[in-house]
């Protein structure tokens, strides 16, 4: 419900546009670099959002906060970066070697580990502190080294916890997709953990 | 071999349903084929551990800053302002 005397067009009076960049823009760099893991694709983003609120700014009713609703539009815009990515899907080069080197990970009939990728122990369960912050640095890089479908798939669904079937929608893909990727996204990211933090 | 000494030799699938539990559902039969391989798959018992805490430090990563320890240049930020105190004085 919109009352007339915080309802302007011109100026909205729960917001205030002018302290947008200040407030908000660095928040939603990082919340777009982690998603998109393309600078200037980021920097885009931002701007496209910020830009994107200032038109819509007569929507904004104060229900929710200013970061949450600008973060909602940079949402839907992360989202259509991960459509055109998914639609180059199939030429997608690296896509082929990671799906191989998948199919390293187990023997061809057994289906049980091979030898040399066996999980082993690297102790992130109990880390203290400061090894728990260079262990997201390693985390983060092995993320980026996933094909682009895959880290929109993991990252829409491991941190910004959408519901599957959205995913599915959003990047038109079928569930069983979603499924193989998710497991194929998490061997791998764990494989290069263990390489790299071991 | 009989369906359940298959799934207790089937890493592959193991991991897969793995995955598929902790964010999904898996069926009452995929949660027996789950735990007879884990009971007996101490590899995939680590997989399953590292998984979990993988899974809990991506949700995280937004929250810590010392690790995504990135701000947009003042140029840029100046640029973006001046658009948008333009488009509001229109």
């Amino acid at each position: 419900m919109q009352s007339p005397e915080n309802y302007n067009t011109a100026t909205n009076s729960l917001t205030d546009p002018r302290k947008w960049v200040d407030l908000h823009s660095d928040y939603l760099y990082k919340y777009a670099l982690t998603r998109i893991n393309d600078t200037e694709t980021a920097r885009e983003l931002v701007q496209d959002t910020l830009l994107a609120g200032l038109e819509r700014l007569d929507k904004f009713e104060g229900k929710s906060t200013e970061r949450t609703w600008l973060t909602a539009i940079l949402k839907n815009k992360v989202v259509d970066v991960y459509r055109k990515r998914s639609s180059a899907f199939i030429k997608q080069p690296g896509l082929e070697t990671a799906e191989h080197e998948m199919d390293d990970f187990f023997e061809p009939d057994a289906c049980n580990w091979k030898p040399d990728h066996r999980p082993q122990e690297f102790g992130i369960e109990q880390p203290d502190c400061l090894e728990r912050k260079e262990f997201k640095q390693i985390l983060q890089k092995c993320m980026q080294k996933l094909p682009g479908l895959w880290l929109s798939v993991f990252t829409m669904k491991h941190m910004d916890e959408e519901a599957t079937d959205t995913i599915c929608a959003d990047l038109n893909i079928t569930p069983s997709n979603f499924w193989v990727i998710i497991h194929r996204a998490k061997l791998n990211l764990r494989e290069c953990l263990q390489k790299h933090w071991i | 071999m009989d369906e359940l000494t298959k799934i207790a030799y089937n890493c592959k699938k193991a991991t897969f349903l793995i995955e598929k539990q902790e964010i999904g559902a898996i069926t009452m039969r995929e949660k027996l084929e789950l735990k007879i391989h884990l009971a007996g798959c101490r590899v995939c018992r680590i997989f399953q551990q590292q998984s979990v805490a993988i899974n809990k430090m991506v949700k995280s990563l937004l929250y810590h800053h010392d690790v995504t320890n990135v701000k947009l240049d003042d140029d840029f930020k100046n640029k973006l302002q001046h658009r948008i105190e333009n488009q509001l004085n229109k």
